[in-house]
């Protein structure tokens, strides 16, 4: 007879213990182990195996957990990473991931190194390309890989300091991540917590009416339906104080495929049989526009009636006269640029778990910034924003679009509704379909030079595609004309950027606000303006780059910290060996030819011309205890680690002793948005101010200078100068509310000034700087672009932590290199994570790091914003690398082999 | 609803005639993604742990490779060089993770027109044993893939193992794949050449390409041409001509001009790497 699962029960030995489970048919392996198991160590990325994160080994081979039938696992051996970390192999990759911090944001960690587990077994001593292959089937958002590669082939590894300005440290959050222990949105919730379910509108434009929601509601199981009418305050929310304009549910018309119109929650055994096809509700499609030429021609459909033609917003910039000076130019170079979506694509998919406790309500999710979700949600549920609390869980990614609120709503008013805790976590689809995209863009631009070489005058025309929301549409409105002449010198400028709603997701905030699509336009006419003027591409850069005390197209004149320049310089070996060696190969080469492309960046660091503070609290207890309340997101960028060095040294105690309290809206305050690469910069110089505060506090009890130094130790704080030395006993002192005996709470605002109606003003306090080399290798007869290497200078300003320097250059020139080649959001067509692809741990190339160090005088130490940077001049030296080695100019992104193979034969260099 | 692992063919078939919906699962890579995050109706039967399903045993001068094999048994399977091509795509068939449990017979009856081990059959000439409780039939993989998402499997059947004949002496092969980065990757295009000499001339070819057509085609009047050609100094040999049997069409990862261009060198290369290696 049939082996029939008569008992439901399912047996095998899950990380060397006999366990039991008694999944459904049709569970995936994945889903029993997290819910069933307790193996949150497990992650869920994209439950289709096009991510890997939830690899596990199944008699010691890996393979996607949310690919196998649970009760395909009987009688077998499964090991997660919580099983693997004692193993040999494990213990060695706990200490190489923690060395090489080849853990950012930590979610695609534990498919990593039981991946890698798997390989070292085989293999004990991998090559590069064998890492590759073993770890291939594992997506990474964050580190670029290169780190990764390093710490599985066993590298040598960096020599660590002890935790001052300027030393590369572990990560102090680093072992939770290379554990499998940190909690992420969807590790919070207890199993048997209810799970909401949002039902989503399949057309791009929809009215829509609702059918027997009643009927539903009293299904077993079933504890609530949400709709509309279910938003106590404001259906509205957004991140623009004037732009508030996203429904939480949608009022009886949809304005994108994937937007929310209801939502059903229910026990997980009734959740896990709903089909949301079951949903009632009926659909009447309507005309929609998708493109900003449909959105702007006469007569469109408007997504806002407030809104004019579909223009959402626009940002301009002018200085001098770009027409009279494009018009005296020697040569003047234009172009169409245009790009589509891009995803973020983190392997995280929006999650979170909410309750009531008493009064208030408390959200635990991932997010980029839990003050603005606070402000957002008290908006919506007409509350004041006391009543709620936002503990952010670990963030397994963000990149912009964790700015925006996404699963919160649903979680607070399911909560409210129920009087339940609940519990959310997107589909990778909906994840896709619902949450914000960079901006495509549709630019054209002219740029004129002289003989000479300087620049002459600049026009930029710029159309972002701003989907149906604003989200931070006006941002990258008002961003781009500020930016996008780059990090040069121009006199005569003109730079009007605007924002079209079209019946798209929300484009939003994505690593540089449109800088990157403006970049790829300037510099690429750049390449086109040195050849016109047959000078070196690095030449005609350095030549036109900013300098101290000479004006920004803002008007803004900074007299320190320009350091484009020596970006260049520190290049500039790089660059030279790179065209020599190019020419070379190409010289013997008839269908594969090699190109070095180079590309300039600039960002400013901060809000635009608006407020924008961090407050940083510390205290230290009478048993010794010092604790720094860091509110910086850490979303994998580090500021746990950045922010807790910069204070450490400020207030002269070893890092070691500091203790890290978290972003929580009840005990630490608002240190701003992980947003703007603001937080080394802001954060951290709120960091230093409390730093030095508190170390004011402890030498004022003993009247010692400031030159003293301080210890502190089980007994208490001792201070020493000279011969001097004072012990404060903390135990007899009296601890305020919090518990603290010394406290200080600092706040840092970077200065700036608004911008008036030509643009002209100082947007911000500082800019970091960067140029990319970039060398490929491009297959004349197929159109294949393969990157070979990149050389990256970074001007940071200072380099708190020089290791996370180069994390964040390594993911930024990944995401960049995706935007460039391959990657392209197309709503109802790249919804998954197999259709819409992003660079894999075979496609980034090693990189090269070259930190530049021109100190800031507002930023701490020195020190400069970085996030951004690391993308914005990826993809344009790319395409410049790719017309140096085929002649051809590619002006739309993703330069796909199909549209590179189009673009050879187009100008007749086709072989 | 039911989960059911037989352990023999005949449970399976019985058990696939049982009322109620029941769906077909081995390795899950297409199943579960197919599912995406609705609930599953009906019940599943796991084919892995089916006897007769299992294997790869040389029988008859050729093979037989049961329904429940995975990518990662080829390769690690000590099989001649008539097999590298079926091999290479083994390796390109996702990432490790997914070699490990997705089967080769999952690939042919999922049907996609991208499907990785296709051409690599076809090439190789493979036929389908298809196993019903009426008894077996075995048509040639040609016959069995019919459209997009489309099988000659008729109800009640269970596509049981895969037949490779016994190929010429001395075949030897190549498979090539073409996509948009280096891993997880679906094909743009894919194509699997088997060739064979004799006397210092290729005595005979076969050609399949993917991802080019709703199912994978051979391209006969190639393999006609190269017939009698010298190994030695093979060029450019593939022409619009030999195409004819293929329709690509333009979406988000190529156009079809592009497919088109890429499908003809890509043959050519695929002829000299199994050539030359």
């Amino acid at each position: 007879m049939d082996k029939r699962t008569s008992s439901p029960l399912t047996a095998f030995h899950l990380n060397g213990r006999i366990v039991e489970a008694a999944p459904l048919p049709g569970e995936r392996l994945s889903h029993t182990l997290r819910e069933r198991l307790g193996a949150r160590e497990v992650k869920v990325g994209c439950n289709a195996g096009d991510c890997g994160a939830c690899t596990v080994l199944v008699d010691g081979v890996p393979v996607c957990a949310c690919l196998m039938p649970a009760q395909q696992a009987a009688g077998r051996e499964v090991d997660t990473l919580t099983g693997l970390l004692e193993t040999p192999e494990g213990q060695r990759l706990m200490r190489s991931f923690q060395d090489h911090q080849a853990a950012q944001c930590g979610i695609c960690t534990p498919g990593m190194v039981v991946s890698a587990v798997a390989l070292l077994r085989e293999t004990p001593a991998p090559t590069e390309a064998q890492a590759q292959d073993a770890l291939g089937g594992v997506l990474c958002r964050c580190t670029g890989y290169r780190k990764i590669v390093a710490a599985v082939v066993g590298a040598a590894a960096p020599r660590m300091g002890e935790g001052k300005v300027g030393d590369t440290i572990r990560r102090l959050d680093g072992p939770a991540k290379v554990e499998g222990r940190e909690r992420f949105g969807d590790d919070i919730a207890d199993p048997d917590t209810l799970v909401i379910r949002v039902i989503r509108s399949p057309h791009p434009h929809a009215a829509f009416s609702f059918g027997d929601l009643a009927a539903l509601e009293r299904r077993p199981g079933i504890a609530a339906i949400l709709t509309a009418a279910d938003v106590p305050g404001l259906n509205a929310f957004g991140v623009i104080p004037a732009f508030v304009d996203q429904p939480v549910f949608a009022e009886s018309v949809a304005r994108h495929r994937g937007e929310a119109v209801a939502a059903v929650v229910g026990t997980p055994e009734a959740m896990a049989t709903f089909d949301p096809a079951d949903f009632p509700v009926t659909w009447e499609p309507r005309e929609a526009v998708l493109s900003v030429e449909e959105a702007l021609a006469k007569g469109a459909p408007l997504l806002h009636e407030t809104r004019k033609s579909n223009v959402m917003t626009s940002g301009f910039v002018a200085r001098g006269d770009a027409a009279a000076a494009l018009s005296r130019a020697d040569v003047v170079a234009e172009g169409r640029f245009r790009s589509g979506f891009v995803e973020h694509a983190y392997i995280e998919p929006e999650a979170g778990f909410a309750r009531l406790v008493g009064e208030r309500l408390e959200v635990h999710a991932c997010t980029q910034a839990p003050v603005m979700d606070q402000e957002g949600l008290a908006q919506i549920l007409g509350w004041p924003k006391e009543r709620i609390r936002i503990v952010p869980t670990a963030v397994g990614g963000g990149f912009g679009s964790k700015l925006d609120l996404s699963v919160q709503p649903f979680l607070a008013l399911a909560a409210l509704k129920t009087g339940r805790p609940v519990r959310i976590t997107y589909s990778r689809t909906e994840s896709m379909q619902s949450t914000t995209k960079r901006h495509p863009s549709d630019l054209t631009v002219r740029i004129g030079a002289t003989k000479d070489g300087r620049l002459c005058g600049m026009d930029f025309r710029g159309d972002f595609n701003t989907g149906a929301y604003a989200s931070w549409g006006p941002t990258v409105a008002n961003r781009v004309p500020v930016h996008a002449s780059g990090p040069y010198r121009i006199a005569d400028y003109r730079a009007a950027a605007r924002g079209i709603h079209t019946h798209n997701p929300s484009s939003g905030a994505f690593r540089g606000f449109g800088v990157p699509q403006s970049a790829i336009a300037q510099e690429s006419l750049f390449d086109d303006l040195a050849e016109a003027l047959g000078m070196d591409p690095l030449d005609f850069r350095a030549l036109n780059a900013l300098r101290d005390g000479e004006p920004t197209v803002c008007g803004q004149v900074f007299e320190q910290g320009v350091g484009i320049a020596a970006c260049f310089d520190a290049l500039r070996p790089a660059w030279e060996k790179a065209r020599a060696d190019c020419a070379a190969f190409n010289a013997a080469s008839a269908t594969v030819k090699r190109g070095a492309g180079i590309a300039g960046g600039w960002y400013g660091c901060g809000n635009t011309s608006l407020p924008n503070p961090s407050t940083i609290k510390a205290g230290i207890t009478p048993d010794a205890r010092l604790v720094l309340h860091q509110g910086a997101m850490d979303i994998g960028q580090g500021a746990n680690t950045v922010i807790a060095q910069i204070f450490a040294e400020a207030l002269g105690l070893p890092l070691a002793q500091v203790s890290l309290v978290g972003p929580d809206t009840d005990v630490t305050p608002d240190a701003g948005k992980t947003s703007a690469s603001r937080q080394t910069f802001v954060t951290g110089a709120a960091a230093k101010l409390a730093g030095e505060a508190l170390r004011r506090e402890i030498l004022k009890l003993c009247n010692a200078p400031e030159t003293a130094a301080i210890a502190l130790d089980g007994d208490g704080l001792h201070v020493t100068h000279e011969v001097q030395r004072h012990d404060i006993a903390l135990d007899r002192m009296t601890p305020d509310a919090e518990g603290y005996v010394l406290r200080a709470e600092e706040t840092y605002d970077p200065p700036t000034k608004p911008l008036d109606a030509n643009g002209q003003g100082h947007p911000y306090a500082q800019f970091g700087y960067a140029a990319h080399l970039a060398v490929v290798e491009v297959d004349l007869t197929l159109g294949t672009v393969k990157p070979l290497r990149f050389t990256a200078a970074h001007d940071v300003g200072r380099a708190i932590n020089p290791l996370l320097v180069e994390g964040q250059v390594e993911g930024g020139i990944a995401q960049g290199l995706g935007m460039a080649l391959m990657e392209e959001y197309l709503p109802g067509r790249t919804e998954n994570l197999h259709d819409y692809l992003i660079p894999t741990i075979g496609d980034v190339p090693p990189i090269d790091t070259l930190i530049v160090e021109v100190p800031d005088a507002h930023g701490p130490f020195g020190a400069k914003g970085l996030g951004e940077h690391a993308l914005i001049p990826t993809a344009p030296a790319l395409l410049n690398a790719i017309r140096n080695a085929t002649g051809v100019r590619i002006r739309e992104v993703p330069a796909t082999p199909s549209r590179v193979k189009a673009a050879l034969e187009a100008a007749g260099g086709a072989t | 609803m039911s989960y059911l692992a037989p352990e023999t063919l005949e449970q399976a078939l019985s058990a696939l005639a049982d009322p109620g919906p029941m769906r077909l699962v081995a390795g899950g890579t297409d199943v579960f993604p197919a599912l995406g995050d609705r609930p599953l109706r009906g019940g599943l039967i796991d084919l892995t742990r089916v006897a007769e399903m299992k294997g790869i045993a040389a029988r008859d001068g050729g093979w037989r490779i049961g329904g429940a094999v995975t990518w990662r048994e080829i390769l690690k399977t000590d099989l001649p060089p008539c097999f590298d091509g079926l091999k290479a795509a083994a390796r390109e068939v996702g990432s490790v993770q997914i070699q490990a449990a997705g089967t080769l017979a999952g690939n042919l009856c999922n049907a996609s027109p991208a499907a990785d081990g296709i051409p690599a059959l076809l090439a190789l000439d493979a036929e389908v044993e298809l196993a019903s409780r009426d008894g077996t039939r075995r048509l040639p993989l040609a016959d069995f893939v019919t459209g997009v998402r489309q099988t000659a499997l008729r109800p009640g059947e269970i596509l049981s193992a895969l037949h490779i004949p016994v190929q010429p002496e001395g075949a030897r092969s190549s498979f090539l794949k073409l996509g948009s980065r280096r891993y997880l990757v679906i094909s743009i295009v894919m194509v699997s050449a088997v060739l064979w000499c004799r006397d210092g001339r290729i005595a005979g070819a076969r050609i399949a390409v993917g991802a080019a057509s709703p199912v994978a085609r051979r391209l006969p009047a190639l393999e006609a041409a190269l017939t009698g050609l010298a190994p030695e100094a093979l060029g450019a040999v593939t022409t619009p001509d030999h195409l004819a049997p293929l329709q690509p069409i333009g979406d988000v990862r190529g156009s079809a001009d592009y497919r088109r261009a890429a499908v003809a060198e890509l043959c050519d290369r695929a002829l000299r790497k199994a050539l030359h290696g």
